[in-house]
C-alpha cells in the first residue's frame, strides 16, 4: 500500500466535469490497495492478463491512475464460442481509507457470445470511506455478441469514478448496461465506439439515488464507421436530497454515413430537495444519418398518480407503482438473468426507505 | 342502500368559479344523467367529487352515506365506495391492471387470491382481451379498449356509487353498448350511477331514471328521461342563453417542467 501521489485534478470548469463533485475529492486520504475480486463461472475461458487491448485511450487522470495501479481481470472468449451462463465478477469494497483500481478486460473473439456481470459491492453492515476507480474495456470482435452489466451496490460513503469503454467491430452487437444504487458520489463515464460497418451498440442504465447520494453519468456514442447503430436508454430517479447528472454525446464522424443513433434520458425527481440535470449533445459531421434524442426531468406525472389513487390506492403505494413501472422498461432490457428480481426488490426497498 | 349527496357545491379552477352551487342526490340502483354543453362544468363536477388536484372547493358538501367526502383524500373516497370512470384514462407505463387492482384490493382489505380469475371473467364479459390484463395500464389501447378497461375495473372493484365521465367519448358503438350493458347490470344489482355526458347517444344504451341539465355551473332543469328527448329535439339553446354556450371551462395548469433541460424530443 502507498499513499496516492498528487495528480493534477480536473475542475468543474471543464464541461465533462461540470456539475460533478470532483472538487471535494482529496486523493491523499486514500492508500492504494489491490482490489478484492472474485470471478464466478468463467470455466473454459482464458483469464490471464497479457496486455491492454488496442483501440482504447485514457481519457482522464482517473483512467491513468487505473493504468498505474490496476488489479486486472481478463475474460477472453475464443472465436465462435457461446458462453451460456453469465460470468460474474465481484469487487468487494469493504475496507475504508483505501483506493482500488479494478480493471476488467473482456475480449470476445469473432462470432462469440458472452454475458459478463460486474458487481461493486459493500457488505450491508459496513460503511467504509473508500475510493473505487474502475475501468472496464470491452472488445466485441467481428459478429460477436457481448452483454455487459455493471451493478453498483456500494456503501453510502464510497466514492466511485469509473470508465466503461466499449469497442464494437464489424457486425458486432454490444450492450453496456449499468445499475447504480449505491455510493456517495458515483460517477461513470461510458463510451462506446462502433468502429466497423454493421456494428450495433446499446447502452442502458438504471440509477436511483437517495439521501445525499449523487450519481453522475457521462455517455458517448461514437460512430466511427458507416452503417453503424447505437441506442441509449438511461432512466434515473432522485429522492431525499440526492442529485444526478446525465450528459450524453452522440458523435457521428464524417465517414459514418448510413448511421442511426438514438438517445433517451428520463429522470424523476421524487422530492422537493432532489435535483437532476440532463444535457444531451449531438456532434454530427455527415448528412445521411438518422438521429434523435429525448430528455426529461420532472416529478411523477400527476395524472398517473391521480389515476391510481382514484382506484383506492394510497399515494405512497401509487408512487411506488409508478416509479417501479418507470424503471421496468430498463429492467426488462438488462442482461441480468436471475439478478433482475433482486435488483427490482432493491429499488422497491429504497423507495420505501425514502418515504418520509 | 347508499346515497351520494351533493349540496350547494361550488368550485373553481385557476381562480374561476366553475361550479356555482350543485345539488344532486344519487342512491343505490338509480341512474342519473347530467347533461350539458361544453364548458358547463361537467368534468369539473366529476373531478371535484373525486378530489382531483388543481380544483378548489369554495363551498357546499359532498357526502356518501353521511360521510364527508371532501375531507378525505382521493384514495379514501374510492375505498369508501366512490368510483370515477375517466373520460381520458391515464397511461401508466410499467404498471399492469393486475398490479393496480391487487393494490386496490389490498387497500380495501380484500383477499387477492381470486383476483386473477375475477379479472379474467370480467374481461371476457366486457369483451376486453385477456392479454391486456398484464400489459401497462392504458398504454397502446384504443379508445374503445380504454373504456372497456375502465368499466372492467369498476366491475371488479364494486363501488357503491360510480361517476361515468363522458363514457361515450372516443369509442365505437360496439364498445359503447358493451360498457353500457355492464353498467346497467351493475345498476340492477344496486350500483348508483351518475353519468356525465354531452350527447344523448349514451342514454339510448343506458336508460337514466333522472336527467339533469347543467349549464354554466348550475343545474337549470331536472326531470325524467323525457328531458333527454327534449334536449335531442331542441338542443341546449332551450335551456341556456347563447352566451353561456361557448367557452370551454379551464383546466388546471400542468406542473411546469424545470427549465434548463431539453424537455422535448426533437429529431434531426
Amino acid at each position: 500500500m502507498s499513499v496516492l501521489s498528487p495528480v493534477s485534478m480536473p475542475t468543474t470548469d471543464e464541461e465533462i466535469w461540470r456539475y460533478s463533485r470532483i472538487e471535494e475529492l482529496d486523493l491523499s486520504r486514500y492508500e492504494t490497495a489491490a482490489s478484492v475480486t472474485t470471478v464466478l463461472d468463467a470455466e473454459g475461458l482464458q483469464v490471464e492478463f497479457v496486455a491492454v487491448p488496442e483501440g482504447f485511450s485514457l481519457p482522464d487522470v482517473f483512467a491513468e491512475l487505473n493504468a498505474e495501479h490496476m488489479s486486472a481481470t481478463v475474460i477472453k472468449v475464443p472465436a465462435h464460442k457461446v458462453v451460456q451462463a453469465p460470468v460474474i465478477v465481484t469487487h468487494q469494497v469493504d475496507l475504508g481509507g483505501v483506493a482500488t483500481f479494478p480493471r476488467l478486460i473482456i475480449e470476445a473473439g469473432e462470432n462469440s457470445e458472452v454475458t459478463v456481470i460486474e458487481r461493486f459491492v459493500t457488505s450491508d453492515d459496513l460503511s467504509p470511506e473508500a475510493l473505487v476507480v474502475p475501468v472496464v474495456q470491452v472488445v466485441a470482435s467481428q459478429s460477436a455478441r457481448v452483454r455487459y452489466l455493471a451493478i453498483n451496490q456500494l456503501g453510502d460513503k464510497v466514492w466511485q469514478i469509473g470508465h466503461q469503454q466499449g469497442l464494437g467491430l464489424k457486425d458486432s452487437d454490444l450492450q453496456m448496461a449499468t445499475v447504480a444504487l449505491g455510493g456517495d458520489y458515483a460517477r461513470m463515464r461510458t463510451d462506446v465506439r462502433v468502429a466497423g460497418p454493421g456494428a450495433s451498440a446499446k447502452q442502458v442504465a438504471l440509477y436511483f439515488a437517495g439521501d445525499d447520494q449523487m450519481h453522475d453519468f457521462r455517455t458517448i456514442q461514437d460512430h466511427d464507421a458507416p452503417y453503424t447503430h447505437s441506442d441509449l436508454l438511461f432512466k434515473g430517479a432522485v429522492q431525499g436530497h440526492a442529485r444526478s447528472v446525465y450528459t450524453g454525446l452522440i458523435k457521428i464522424r464524417e465517414h459514418a454515413r448510413g448511421t442511426a443513433a438514438f438517445q433517451t434520458n428520463r429522470n424523476l425527481t421524487l422530492s422537493e430537495g432532489s435535483w437532476a440535470e440532463s444535457v444531451p449533445n449531438l456532434e454530427i459531421e455527415t448528412n445521411d444519418v438518422k438521429c434523435s434524442h429525448a430528455s426529461t426531468v420532472g416529478p411523477i406525472d400527476e395524472d398517473q398518480r391521480f389515476y391510481l389513487e382514484s382506484r383506492g390506492i394510497d399515494p405512497s403505494v401509487a408512487e411506488r407503482l409508478v416509479v417501479l413501472g418507470f424503471f421496468d422498461e430498463v429492467l426488462a432490457q438488462l442482461p441480468a438473468g436471475d439478478l433482475v428480481d433482486d435488483l427490482r426488490a432493491r429499488v422497491a426497498a429504497k423507495l420505501g426507505a425514502g418515504v418520509r | 342502500m347508499s346515497t351520494l349527496e351533493i349540496r350547494g357545491l361550488r368550485a373553481s379552477v385557476v381562480g374561476k368559479e366553475i361550479l356555482q352551487g350543485i345539488d344532486l342526490t344519487v342512491s343505490s340502483g338509480e341512474v342519473h344523467a347530467v347533461m350539458g354543453p361544453n364548458g358547463a362544468g361537467k368534468s369539473t363536477l366529476s373531478a371535484v367529487v373525486m378530489g382531483k388536484p388543481g380544483y378548489q372547493v369554495l363551498g357546499g358538501s359532498v357526502t356518501l352515506d353521511g360521510r364527508d367526502m371532501l375531507a378525505l383524500p382521493t384514495w379514501e373516497r374510492a375505498v369508501a365506495g366512490l368510483h370515477l370512470v375517466m373520460q381520458y384514462p391515464s397511461e401508466v407505463p410499467g404498471v399492469s391492471l393486475i398490479d393496480a387492482m391487487s393494490e386496490a384490493f389490498a387497500a380495501r382489505g380484500r383477499d387477492t387470491s381470486g383476483l386473477a380469475d375475477l379479472l379474467g371473467a370480467e374481461a371476457d364479459r366486457i369483451g376486453f382481451e385477456r392479454r391486456f390484463l398484464e400489459r401497462s395500464l392504458n398504454v397502446d389501447l384504443s379508445g374503445g379498449e380504454k373504456k372497456r378497461n375502465e368499466t372492467l375495473q369498476m366491475a371488479v372493484l364494486g363501488p357503491k356509487i360510480a361517476i361515468l365521465d363522458e363514457l361515450d367519448s372516443g369509442l365505437d358503438i360496439d364498445a359503447l353498448r358493451d360498457c353500457a350493458r355492464r353498467v346497467e347490470d351493475m345498476s340492477n344489482e344496486g350500483l348508483g350511477v351518475l353519468v356525465i355526458t354531452h350527447y344523448s347517444r349514451l342514454l339510448t344504451e343506458l336508460k337514466p331514471d333522472h336527467v339533469h341539465i347543467l349549464v354554466k355551473g348550475r343545474i337549470v332543469a331536472s326531470g325524467g328521461p323525457e328531458l333527454a328527448d327534449q334536449l335531442d329535439t331542441d338542443g341546449y339553446a332551450a335551456f341556456a342563453a347563447p352566451e353561456d354556450l361557448v367557452a370551454d371551462a379551464p383546466t388546471p395548469a400542468r406542473p411546469v417542467e424545470r427549465p434548463g433541460s431539453l424537455n422535448d424530443l426533437f429529431a434531426i
